[in-house]
């Protein structure tokens, strides 16, 4: 338990002055009172308020609802957890997934090519202003950017403008014309909510994989290239195994991120809910929080699978 | 290309390699991607257009800027984030830097799971920290408000202080408290005189960030708010009306230059280590 005794022991007698030395001197020799001291508020926090609150939780995901009187009754049952298979809300799931799914590998091929010319072709400030410029979007307000996305979208809009000045007005009708991607309009597409998702998280696959791509040594690549290695074969065999826990590690926040919200589905899209606005509106207009409790926990079994995997994919030690 | 012999080493450079074109044109159309959005939000709030979202804008004003500044439900709902932001950044700073200052330097049994604790709130998704505490507010009969929003957004940004005093106290060696305290400092001497001066900077730079990431919040935010509106909030339920949208433009780019500019700040005080940023909202 006491693993500090290693270091050098200079308490020479110093007579102590006052309480707060007195406090010290007994800090000193107690560590484990000091680790204590220390964790105790925070510990307090997460095991009360938040892991407090997740236990609440799943308590009341086993309520009852009555669908004809609309009352929640504690009476432990499972009937919500067997609701998650029915037809209606295994779309739902299903739809999410495959979302999360197709964002992951969007962001993973448009945040790729980012990551790698930042980290091996830029040098000093200009990796410094390149790097700040991912960093930027990242955090700039997550509801300003769905929000510049139903602007940027809407009919007449600069999507649609630009589509026109091009000449492209038959492609961007055919694409819409297909079936799962399309829709009547760019904002009520899957594939225009493909675009605000990826959007919104591609800074969190850039930055993770920028992260991995740094970290592997110049040494090797040079090696490569000594040993007859092509570019493209060095890339291939050296630098992709290399950074793909990275690519892992950005693919937690795509994934899980995707999988969670309940904004931008409302906002752009086609209708039909995500597992998201199906807890919002759970809770919220139907007033059944047994049932939106019971959908949180699907994000939660999913993402669990997910980050053991990614734990084995090496995903840990890229973050 | 590689115009190493005056340095030495290679790596200090100033120019390496040029990039294939194929990889230069993929990495610039995918920084355009992140940059276009956020500057036609900026442009439209200067769009005499009132209430479609015609590409280009007719004419530009400044007049939107004025109106919005006399709307008093903005006003209130920037005061309400502005607190909210405040009251979970003092506590989020407290308690992060109290368990990082726990969890450095020392190794013990069941650490790493405490840690994993501390990250959990934001590596799983926002709403199930808000779906959560509305079901424990709910369970202890709790009506929400200012307190319910600040508690779920401190419980969010205790990871953002605890992550950039913990990265600040990496690089501080144990020795230099041992010398203090070798020097006749006891140990709240040693803190105050050693180790706070270097976790200043560190500490600020987690405080700029977690009220950054408290005023811009939403999702847990609409789960705890119960009638109490914060700008975001305010700025989604502005969505479904056309009448104001050249008021939300304007609300849309100042919230923008309210959650970047304080990042700017937090990077410039740690760019020695570029610690911040990378562990996600």
């Amino acid at each position: 338990m006491t693993t500090e005794d290693a270091q050098p022991a200079h308490q020479r007698g110093a007579a102590p002055r006052g309480a707060l030395r007195r406090i010290s001197t007994v800090l000193f020799r107690r560590r484990l009172l000091a680790l204590w001291l220390l964790l105790t508020p925070p510990m307090l926090w997460l095991g009360v308020v938040y892991l407090g609150s997740l236990l609440a939780m799943l308590w009341q995901s086993a309520y009852s609802f009555d669908d004809f009187s609309m009352v929640v009754t504690p009476e432990l049952t499972l009937a919500n957890y067997r609701a998650l298979f029915h037809g209606v809300n295994l779309d739902i799931i299903v739809r999410t997934v495959a979302m999360a799914a197709a964002v992951t590998v969007g962001s993973a091929l448009i945040g790729f090519p980012v990551a790698y010319y930042i980290a091996r072709y830029t040098r000093g400030a200009v990796k410094g202003v390149l790097y700040a410029s991912v960093m930027l979007p990242m955090w700039a307000s997550y509801i300003v950017k769905a929000y510049a996305w139903t602007v940027i979208l809407a009919q007449g809009g600069v999507v649609y403008w630009v589509v026109n000045l091009l000449g492209l007005r038959e492609v961007l009708d055919g694409v819409l014309a297909l079936p799962v991607v399309g829709g009547s309009s760019l904002s009520t597409s899957n594939l225009g909510r493909f675009l605000v998702f990826t959007y919104v998280w591609l800074p969190f696959m850039i930055l993770p994989i920028y992260a991995a791509i740094e970290r592997v040594p110049e040494s090797l690549l040079q090696a490569s290239a000594d040993l007859g290695a092509r570019p493209w074969q060095t890339f291939r065999t050296v630098i992709l195994p290399l950074t793909f826990p990275g690519v892992v590690a950005g693919s937690i926040f795509t994934f899980s991120l995707t999988l969670g919200d309940y904004i931008i589905p409302q906002l752009v899209g086609p209708p039909g809910y995500f597992i998201g606005t199906m807890v919002n509106t759970q809770q919220g207009s139907v007033g059944n929080l047994p049932m939106a409790a019971a959908f949180t926990v699907v994000p939660i079994v999913i993402i669990g699978g997910y980050l053991a995997l990614a734990r084995r994919l090496g995903a840990f030690d890229a973050l | 290309m590689r115009s190493s012999a005056k340095a030495g080493k290679p790596r200090s450079t100033r120019h390496g390699p040029r990039a294939p074109w194929p990889l230069r044109l993929a990495a610039w159309a995918g920084l355009l991607f992140l940059h276009v959005p956020i500057a036609l939000v900026a442009l439209y709030a200067f769009s005499t257009e009132e209430s479609a979202f015609g590409f280009p804008p007719p004419g530009l004003t400044l007049r939107w800027f004025g109106e919005a500044l006399g709307r008093s439900d903005i006003w209130s709902a920037v005061a309400l984030s502005g607190k909210v932001a405040l009251m979970a950044t003092i506590s989020a700073v407290v308690l992060g830097t109290l368990a990082a200052l726990a969890l450095s330097h020392r190794t013990f049994r069941g650490k790493d799971l405490i840690a994993m604790g501390f990250i959990l709130p934001i590596a799983l998704p926002g709403i199930i920290t808000g779906i959560a505490l509305h079901a424990a507010f709910r369970l202890g009969e709790i009506t929400p408000g200012f307190w319910t929003i600040a508690l779920g957004h401190t419980t969010f940004c205790i990871v953002v202080a605890y992550n950039n005093v913990v990265a600040r106290l990496r690089r501080l060696p144990p020795s230099l408290v041992e010398a203090a305290m070798d020097l006749g400092a006891d140990h709240f001497a040693a803190f105050r005189t050693v180790v706070l001066p270097q976790l200043g900077t560190a500490l600020l730079a987690g405080a700029i960030l977690a009220f950054g990431l408290s005023f811009d919040e939403i999702i847990v935010t609409t789960f705890t708010a119960g009638h109490e509106r914060t700008l975001p909030i305010w700025l989604l339920n502005q969505l479904g009306r056309p009448r104001d949208v050249p008021i939300t433009n304007v609300v849309a780019i100042l919230v923008m230059a309210a959650s970047t500019l304080p990042i700017l700040a937090a990077w410039w005080l740690t760019r020695s280590s570029h610690d911040i940023g990378g562990s996600g909202k």
